[in-house]
């Protein structure tokens, strides 16, 4: 346990050290909910789709570029640490294998965390929310989301060649869900074939879950949200631990 | 540095049973034979070497007894223990250094020697270590900042952090300039001054002739043979060369009649004086010497490590 947290902390002031890498993380998700938030509100009159999505659509949106980002930032370390021979060097001290991965899903969780609380802090005005529990409540769903893609995350990661690849490989797997996750339209639109597929895809329950838990729904009326997100969870890490390679 | 070795544990030292023991092991990659039939034993306190050309197989071999593979066949005990089956006993016993390995490119000297020695029971000091290898000045470094000698001493103090029993070094100075190499040499000469084992591969025959107590040549996954390095020079290539310049047009009958001499050629005033036994230069000067033979240049043509390399193998080994 010792070995994880100061591998954790250790990866922390690594992952700091690159500017850019802390601006993709932090950054862009706050600059994009600022942003697309101020054109909007210029638009938005009371009951328009405008204001509708600003309600319950962008808050959702700026949390899933978070985790997207997450898992992006995650398969391109693995790519990286990987092909450098660092996690074979880490693998050849008394740390256990699941340790030196683990200590990189906490650094990833840990900077969702940070930027959702940047975020709230400052769309405060403009989304006040209605109660601090309604905030924990998102936090909990958005973390639970993250971990659970970060574990597609490892699969994928398992994939790529090399660490150029990482990068273009998971953007084509996730922003493909984003666009059927139903947060944009809604998905009784599409033509049936692809509603069925929208409907198994993870990021399609990880909107719907964030919304409700935003919208302050009971957790009862998500739990088969919540159940297909712990079940893709499940099987990825149970795969990855059988195909994710070292080297 | 943490010296401290209890009259119990040099009691089990002082009878000289095998550090490593090495029989007949296998591992193939899909298809590929890395390691067809190795077998080799590292006596307590030796700097072992696995020579060989690049792909011979010595990587492999080494990452066996590290316990970072499992061979599909044979044999391995390091240290007592099964590398594989008992790793996490044998990881804090073992010091490694892998064949072209990096660390975070933005992790500090200081922050990797002192992780490292978090992560093991009872690691020697790492501030002492950073001094006895040349790093203090670099110890707020950037990894990617650092040059191929200053990384490899630095990956050497990760492979001593836990003041190992045995130290495997993998490749150890390719890519330095001689100037670094050189000065790596003589840290694994202190390793070993300090009473451990050092198993190492390298390609550079000069550095196996010049650092290795005792050598095994590996060639497509099997070993040729072992032993130590003029052992091997006197067993395949014996044969010696004295050439040297005179204007005498005695000497070459004279250096014929030497006990020791298989053969003289003679040619332009250059004298060449083969044979095989090792009083061949004494023999000559000692001549040369007695007859007052007037020697206006003098050299000697020495077998080494390269041409035992050439003599089982058929090739060079940069080929």
């Amino acid at each position: 346990m010792n070995g994880l947290w100061r591998l954790t902390w250790l990866e922390i002031k690594i992952f700091i050290r690159e500017p850019l890498g802390l601006f993709g993380t932090v950054g862009v998700p706050v600059l994009v909910f600022l942003g697309l938030g101020r054109v909007m509100r210029g638009a938005a009159t009371p009951a328009s789709p405008e204001e509708a999505f600003l309600r319950a659509g962008l808050p959702v949106f700026a949390a899933l570029l978070m985790a997207i980002s997450a898992v992006v930032s995650l398969v391109t370390v693995i790519a990286i640490y990987r092909e450098g021979g660092i996690l074979k060097r880490l693998r050849a001290t008394p740390l256990r294998p699941a340790t030196i991965l683990v200590a990189h899903v906490l650094v990833k969780l840990l900077f969702t965390a940070l930027t959702l609380a940047l975020l709230i802090a400052a769309g405060r005005r403009v989304y006040a929310p209605d109660s601090p529990a309604q905030v924990i409540r998102f936090a909990a769903a958005l973390l639970f989301t993250t971990c659970s893609l970060l574990s597609v995350g490892f699969l994928i990661a398992s994939l790529v060649p090399t660490a150029r690849f990482a990068q273009p490989l998971a953007g084509v797997i996730f922003y493909p869900m984003i666009a059927l996750s139903g947060l944009f339209f809604p998905l009784a639109l599409l033509p049936p074939w692809l509603e069925a597929v929208a409907r198994i895809l993870p990021l399609t329950h990880a909107v719907s879950l964030m919304q409700g838990m935003w919208r302050g729904d009971p957790l009862s009326s998500h739990l088969w949200d919540a159940g297909v997100i712990a079940l893709v969870f499940a099987a990825c890490t149970a795969l990855s631990a059988r195909v994710f390679r070292w080297e | 540095m943490n010296c401290g070795v209890s009259p119990a544990v040099s009691l089990i030292v002082s009878v000289p049973s095998p550090v490593v023991r090495v029989s007949s092991i296998r591992k193939a990659y899909g298809r590929v034979v890395a390691v067809d039939d190795v077998s080799f034993d590292v006596q307590p306190g030796e700097i072992f070497g696995l020579v060989g050309p690049n792909g011979a197989g010595k990587t492999t071999t080494m990452e066996c007894l590290e316990g970072l593979r499992a061979p599909d066949a044979g044999r391995i005990s390091v240290l007592g223990l099964d590398p594989f089956r008992d790793a996490s006993a044998l990881k804090v016993r073992i010091g490694v250094q892998l064949q072209e390995a990096q660390l975070q490119k933005r992790i500090t000297v200081r922050e990797a020697v002192y992780f490292w020695a978090s992560l093991y029971p009872s690691p020697v000091d790492p501030g002492q270590l950073l001094d006895q290898l040349g790093l203090r000045d670099k110890r707020n470094a950037w990894f990617m900042t650092l040059s191929g000698g200053q990384k490899q001493r630095l990956f050497i103090a990760l492979a001593l952090i836990n003041d190992p029993e045995v130290v495997f070094l993998d490749e150890l100075t390719t890519g330095l300039d001689p100037q670094a190499r050189r000065a790596i040499w003589e840290l694994v000469r202190g390793i070993r001054a300090r009473g451990k084992t050092v198993v190492l591969t390298t390609h550079l025959m000069e550095e196996a002739e010049r650092l290795c107590d005792r050598v095994a040549i590996i060639e497509h996954g099997r070993v040729i043979d072992v032993d130590t390095p003029a052992g091997l020079v006197a067993r395949h290539c014996p044969d010696r060369a004295v050439i040297l310049a005179t204007a005498d047009l005695t000497a070459p009958d004279r250096f014929r009649a030497l006990a020791g001499v298989d053969a003289v050629d003679a040619a332009n005033g250059s004298i060449t004086i083969r044979g095989r036994t090792t009083g061949l230069v004494a023999d000559v000067i000692q001549c040369v010497s007695a007859h007052q033979i007037a020697v206006t240049d003098f050299r000697t043509v020495m077998p080494t490590l390269e041409d035992v390399f050439l003599r089982l193998t058929g090739h060079s080994i940069r080929d």
